[in-house]
């Protein structure tokens, strides 16, 4: 599990936004996770409860946002979103495909009192 | 209540930590690897291959990534000119190496007396590849048992490979390992990829494997000298 430490982070990035805000409490993180991130939302959770505690954060609600597999056709240039394991183009079919999104991992905002 | 814009990337920390890493090891005209692969893949034989063929060049040292033990670690002690263990047991992170853990084994190396650094990381094919840890090159293991459809289904970690060693080639006759239909599923996420097929219980194809490490490592070292 490598969910341990992303939690700190983000516990760590949120308490230093909220100070330099002079925030008193944290409501909500409002988080971006793409699909192939690898980060499983419920352990963050999970985590976040206890790592939270005694901090401002804690009791704080954590929203998450997914995104999803967005590739690029290296021979047409088409942007489409690929079914399941299937990664070959819909328009010409090639197998030659680029990443362009589905990999996000941060924090978009954060609502303070 | 109000909103506040953040937008930072979460993995930042592992990321500079990274970079510095990397700093020290250029300092010292260290070239580092880290090997990926799922358990059983071959990494370790991989090293021991790697260790025997480019001993007479290039001083070699290995930090060996396991979630517990240190059997890898006594394997290869005798070949390498210094090893670290790191066992992740109970570490924040169990399933993969970070970039801190390498900061705190650099410690423990000879970085004057090194040229190449193999990172040995822990056997998994998703969790790893969210980790840079300050290495040069990033390799990929997969080995014929698996089967041949593992860039389909871990697309991350091979997108991010710099090379890809398929091992135990001497098993072809025995499974239905398709390596065409493989090399154009991991070409297509990844043209610029470097494809070795060896065997580490027969040697075959690891003088090509080690002729291409040891031009990356005198190359890089060339530029270092260059920009120093």
């Amino acid at each position: 599990m490598h969910e341990f430490g992303i939690t700190e982070n983000i516990i760590s990035i949120a308490l230093d936004k909220a100070s330099e805000a002079q925030a008193s409490k944290i409501i909500q993180i409002n988080l971006v996770v793409g699909e192939l991130s690898g980060f499983v939302p419920d352990c963050i959770e999970f985590y976040f409860d206890f790592l939270s505690k005694d901090t401002i954060a804690e009791k704080a609600t954590l929203h998450f946002e997914s995104v999803p597999v967005q590739l690029r056709c290296r021979s047409c240039s088409a942007v489409f979103q690929p079914k399941d394991s299937e990664w070959n183009c819909p328009e010409c079919h090639s197998l030659s495909v680029e990443i362009m999104g589905g990999r996000e991992l941060y924090i978009e905002s954060m609502e303070v009192e | 209540m109000k909103k506040i814009e953040v937008v930072q990337n979460i993995l930042g920390a592992n990321e500079s930590i990274a970079a510095r890493n990397q700093q020290l090891l250029d300092k010292h005209k260290v070239f580092a690897i880290n090997i990926m692969s799922a358990p059983g893949a071959g990494k370790t034989s991989l090293i021991l291959q790697t260790i025997a063929n480019l001993k007479n060049r290039l001083n070699i040292a290995v930090i060996e990534g396991d979630v517990a033990s240190t059997l890898d670690a006594e394997k290869v002690e005798n070949e390498a000119m210094a090893v670290v263990q790191i066992n992740t047991k109970n570490m924040p992170e169990s399933c993969s190496l970070i970039a801190a853990m390498i900061d705190q084994a650099l410690k423990d190396l000879p970085l004057n007396d090194l040229d190449l650094l193999l990172i040995e990381n822990v056997g998994n094919l998703i969790c790893p590849s969210e980790f840079v840890l300050g290495e040069h090159k990033r390799i990929v293991v997969s080995s014929l048992p698996e089967g041949d459809d593992k860039p389909i289904k871990y697309p991350v970690i091979f997108a991010d490979a710099d090379a890809v060693i398929i091992n135990k080639i001497d098993f072809l006759p025995y499974v239905d390992f398709d390596i065409a239909s493989f090399k154009k599923n991991l070409g297509g996420l990844n043209p610029k990829v470097r494809i070795f097929q060896v065997s580490c219980k027969t040697s075959a194809g690891i003088e090509n494997w080690c002729s291409w490490l040891l031009t990356e490592v005198e190359t890089n070292s060339h530029k270092l000298k260059i920009e120093n």
